[in-house]
């Protein structure tokens, strides 16, 4: 039994560590978090707004359930970093004069604050400080508000603000290309003409404020001052994506664990069946001795748990081990001071509880039935099994069949729910195995789509403030640039029924070739005159359809609040946006010919060149090039891709192999005998091998369709459950995934096959002539 | 002359118990000749199932010689034992050994499959008398017809020589009789060589000749100048 435990004690390592892993992580995260923003002060509120006088300030600390309150001065900037070639964007924050920000207080890693008295001192966040491997006293440059300007960094910083750092309307996060500064309030003041005045505010509520009316007041009392509108914490970017993340793991950790225990459970009722058949005898003594029948309960109920404590054991210290995996994962997008790993007690209580309660319900029947046995009736020999014509020839394939088949095929079929088990368990090994491949091909979908299907241009430019259209006659007319087109972008509050989403409004050009919006079957949806297009996920977010008629609020400039009907909704798996055609954003916010930047197609010899330009260009605040937001991507995704890979894999061999293995040893015990038997009248070691291994083989394959189909069904349900902001997951397997996932099961299966055949090869046949079944 | 099958020299076969060595065989001599009906006559553990075993090459000797027809079996590899019982050896043992999910025709095909120039299943049967439980499982046989089920699975490739052990061991003396017509009827009418292990003295009146075993070795062999039927056997 040593192979079969081993197996079965595998499988229900696997189940439990994914399951501590799922939730540890989840817990882990969650209390890192909390601590972060409790110790920290993290804001319940943010807005931006254009300029307001300081003199506002006692104004809006007297709003209703309003606690503490700060205001900043924030703005953008290009930095030059030496030795980078690239366009990277910085957002500046001022840090208070008395240098103690009293809201979103920073952890600095390395280093001290910025000097509020200097102008040149910055403090700059991890993970831009890693990406470029910046350290203290290094110095860069920034164009503030169109002056080159030397900053020295003063300390390296995390930020509850800025757990996870996505530059807005970027697909995903950019270490690299996006930073946050902490300076001096008087520096940054003086360079955006800002002195006596703020363009940002964060603050905390009293325990028990009605948060609505919070959010409305203080956009009341801003909205004459350029307020973008105020928005709570669960809209606040970081704070968001992180909870979408903690639901991801939620639902994984409901998953994956279950199908181990149910695997568990069912290996643990065939070998527990197969061990009490053998020891009939044994049981029978005991009871003759004056052994009751809870005594015999009591004993194969210990061995059960035994078997699986093993497993637990095994679980938690690998659960542990990858949580803490999982946690640096975590904390290379998601930057906490320190990872503090929390493993609650009534976790390992549940997960004891869970696997013990599963496997006991798995082998009651056999457990009841060793117990109620009267001795007599056990001391017998088990009655001749009964077998009948398999199903399969009474078809007419019958006398087709060798004998050998023929054996095989009655003994699928006299144990149909075991073998039909079997299949099951085989086929969530194959289905667990299709979920991990399908991640990758969800992600290298969603990069077709949005980069080759969708967006055409290799560089986007962005323009420090609205320009005129001219702007575009230039560009074409630079060397290297061989196509260009405008757009302009609006920050816009959407609102449809009692539901409103805060995001950007793209508007494009209305013949545009290079930036293309897809219908649900990817095919191009023509840009309407007037009208709006809403990506999918916020049309289902909003609740509206083509043909209703949306409230878009524009959140600079006029300010204008319109009524526009959506005119379709266009399928993009990355970011959450509406489309319209430039010419009507213009009008509806009566600009003129208005674009914020240009899509351009470029030469790849001059692009190098082209960068330079940009940076240098004071209009020009950002520059994008999709190869390099495409690597980024999945520089961002490899990680976590990666070790999602391996631990799906290991689940899926460590079940393929356990249940396998299991019916394999079950079969070789069930029928030595009649092996052996064959082996005596002259069959070969492989004739006899067809048999057993065939049963198994056969078992095998008509697991693996079965794995794709629940393995569809699986990705299904976690391309629904996994959808965030961020992201949409698409449902897409290609046939690799599927090729592997049957070559994992197969190969587990196979290595199953060469342990059971080697056992196989040394049967004793002498031993089994002297024995009455 | 009549052809030797076998030939046994000096046969020896200790075995390895733990710590303490059993001595099964300890230097066994004998021949058998084609068409020759044998009782292999002794108590338990007297040594002939061991005998029995090595010269159907389900075992190897420690020391000594057996050949089939010259073809030395104690040099022979794993391969090479196993086509000798696949085409010239056919046994019968004392639990039958059917294979449970077949039925006794199946059971019979299982051989004949395998086997070059073989008797259809439907005829070894027949020579067993049990024409009518062709399509019947081993649950639905009784023990005696479980018997001769094998008697006519071990029959039906034409083995040149058929090695039962205690086919009667788990029968009746009436079922067990029956058994024993089967494989008289087999001996007469196929010429086949027949060597029938038993402990049941009986038994050794229907033999040409019987080989009493003891300890290990020959004790005694002697020809049975009138040879009983199996139907006048009695115990």
């Amino acid at each position: 039994m040593k192979g079969q435990v081993f197996a079965i004690t595998l499988v229900v390592t696997s189940g439990v560590a994914t399951f501590i892993m799922f939730i540890s992580t989840m817990d882990s995260l969650n209390f890192t978090r909390s601590k972060f923003y409790h110790d920290y002060s993290f804001a319940d509120v943010f807005v931006d707004l254009k300029r307001a006088p300081e003199s506002l300030k006692d104004k809006i600390k007297n709003i209703n359930g309003v606690d503490q309150m700060e205001t900043r001065v924030s703005a953008q900037a290009k930095l030059d970093i030496k030795g980078y070639a690239e366009s990277v964007t910085g957002k500046i924050i001022s840090i208070p004069d008395d240098g103690k920000p009293r809201l979103n207080r920073l952890y600095i890693r390395k280093g001290r604050l910025a000097d509020p008295a200097k102008d040149d001192e910055v403090v700059i966040n991890e993970t831009f400080a890693q990406a470029h491997g910046l350290n203290l006293g290094d110095q860069f440059a920034a164009v503030i508000n169109g002056k080159w300007k030397k900053l020295t960094i003063t300390g390296i910083a995390l930020s509850p603000e800025f757990i996870l750092l996505l530059k807005p309307g970027a697909l995903s996060p950019d270490f690299k290309r996006y930073g946050v500064l902490w300076m001096s309030r008087k520096a940054i003041s003086k360079a955006y003409d800002m002195e006596g005045a703020f363009n940002d505010v964060v603050l905390t509520l009293y325990p028990g404020a009605k948060l609505s009316d919070v959010l409305r007041d203080l956009d009341n009392i801003l909205e004459r001052y350029g307020g973008f509108g105020a928005y709570a914490r669960e809209d606040q970017i970081s704070h968001r994506l992180l909870s979408q993340e903690f639901k991801q793991l939620q639902t994984s950790s409901k998953t994956f664990p279950a199908i181990f225990i149910c695997v568990a459970a069912f290996l643990l009722n065939v070998v527990m069946s197969r061990t009490i058949n053998t020891q009939r005898e044994q049981i029978a003594t005991l009871k003759a001795f004056g052994y009751n029948s809870i005594d015999v309960g009591i004993h194969y109920a210990n061995l059960v748990v035994l078997i699986i404590s093993a497993g637990l054991l095994g679980g938690i210290a690998a659960g542990i081990w990858f949580a803490n995996i999982l946690g640096d994962i975590y904390m290379e997008s998601y930057r906490f001071p320190v990872f503090i790993y929390k493993l609650h007690p009534e976790v390992i209580i549940m997960a004891v509880f869970i696997s013990i309660a599963s496997a006991l319900a798995g082998t009651m029947h056999s457990l009841w039935k060793a117990a109620k046995q009267p001795p007599a009736e056990a001391m017998r020999p088990e009655a001749p099994v009964q077998y009948r014509v398999a199903l399969i020839e009474k078809i007419g394939i019958g006398r087709w069949l060798s004998q050998p088949s023929r054996i095989i095929a009655r003994n699928i079929e006299r144990k149909p729910i075991r073998t039909f088990l079997s299949i099951i368990g085989i086929a969530a090994a194959c289905a667990t195995m299709i979920s991990s491949g399908f991640f990758k091909d969800s992600v290298d979908f969603i990069v077709h789509v949005q980069f080759v299907l969708s967006q055409k241009e290799d560089m986007t430019i962005t323009f420090a403030e609205p320009t005129s259209y001219r702007a575009i006659y230039e560009l074409k007319e630079t060397q290297g640039i061989n196509n260009g087109e405008g757009f302009r972008v609006v920050p816009v509050k959407f609102k449809f029924g009692h539901r409103s989403y805060k995001t950007i409004l793209n508007g494009i050009e209305p013949d545009s070739n290079l930036h293309l919006l897809l219908d649900r079957n990817l095919k191009t949806i023509p840009l309407p005159p007037s009208g709006i297009l809403l990506t999918d996920f916020l049309g289902e977010f909003l609740g509206v359809k083509a043909g209703d008629m949306l409230t878009v609020e524009a959140l600079e400039g006029s300010k204008a609040i319109r009524q526009v009907p959506v005119a379709a909704l266009a399928k993009q798996y990355l970011g959450v946006m509406g489309y319209m055609n430039l010419n009507a954003l213009n009008r509806l916010m009566k600009e003129g010919d208005a674009i914020s930047g240009a899509y351009l197609v470029t030469d790849s010899n001059y692009r190098n060149k082209l960068f330079q330009t940009f940076i240098k260009m004071p209009r020009v605040s950002e520059t994008v090039v999709r190869d390099n937001e495409i690597s980024n991507f999945y520089d961002v995704m490899a990680k976590g891709m990666l070790f999602f890979t391996f631990i799906s894999t290991m689940m899926a061999c460590s079940i393929a192999f356990g249940v396998v293995y299991n019916s394999a040893r079950i079969s070789l015990s069930e029928r030595t005998r009649e092996l052996s038997s064959l082996r005596v009248l002259g069959y070969t070691r492989s004739e006899i091998a067809y048999i057993l291994l065939g049963e198994l083989g056969l078992i095998t394959l008509i697991a693996i369709p079965l794995g794709f189909i629940i393995g569809y069904w699986l990705c299904a349900y976690i391309a629904q459950a996994l959808g965030t902001d961020l992201y949409r997951v698409p449902m897409v397997i290609e046939l690799n995934t599927y090729a592997q996932a049957a070559s994992v099961v197969l190969v587990s299966a196979l290595i199953s096959g060469v342990i059971v055949r080697y056992k196989l090869d040394h049967l004793d046949l002498v031993e089994v002539l002297k024995t009455r079944e | 002359m009549k052809e030797n099958f076998f030939q046994v020299r000096d046969l020896t076969k200790i075995y390895k118990m733990g710590e303490v060595e059993v001595h099964a065989l300890r230097g066994v001599n004998l021949e058998l000749y084609a068409g020759e009906l044998v009782v292999l006559l002794g108590p338990s553990g007297s040594g002939k199932s061991t005998l029995l075993n090595i010269m159907g090459g389900l075992d190897t000797a420690t020391h000594g010689f057996v050949s089939y027809r010259g073809k030395d079996l104690t040099k022979a590899t794993e391969k090479e034992l196993t086509e000798y019982r696949r085409f010239n050896v056919g046994f019968v043992f004392q639990f039958y050994n059917l294979i449970s999910s077949l039925t006794a025709r199946e059971n019979v095909a299982v051989v004949t499959e395998i086997a070059v120039n073989p008797m259809h299943p439907e005829d070894a049967l027949a020579l067993v008398e049990l024409t009518c439980r062709l399509d019947h499982f081993p649950s639905q046989l009784s023990g005696g017809e479980q018997q001769r089920v094998a008697i006519a699975r071990a029959i039906s490739k034409n083995p040149a020589v058929l090695l039962c052990d205690e086919p009667t061991g788990a029968l009746d003396s009436k079922t067990g009789i029956v058994v024993l017509e089967a494989l008289e009827r087999i001996n007469h009418e196929l010429g086949t060589a027949t060597v029938i292990i038993t402990h049941n003295v009986d038994i050794a009146g229907m033999a040409d000749r019987v080989i009493h075993l003891s300890n290990g070795r020959i004790a005694e062999v002697t020809a049975n100048r009138v040879k009983k039927s199996a139907s006048e056997l009695q115990w």
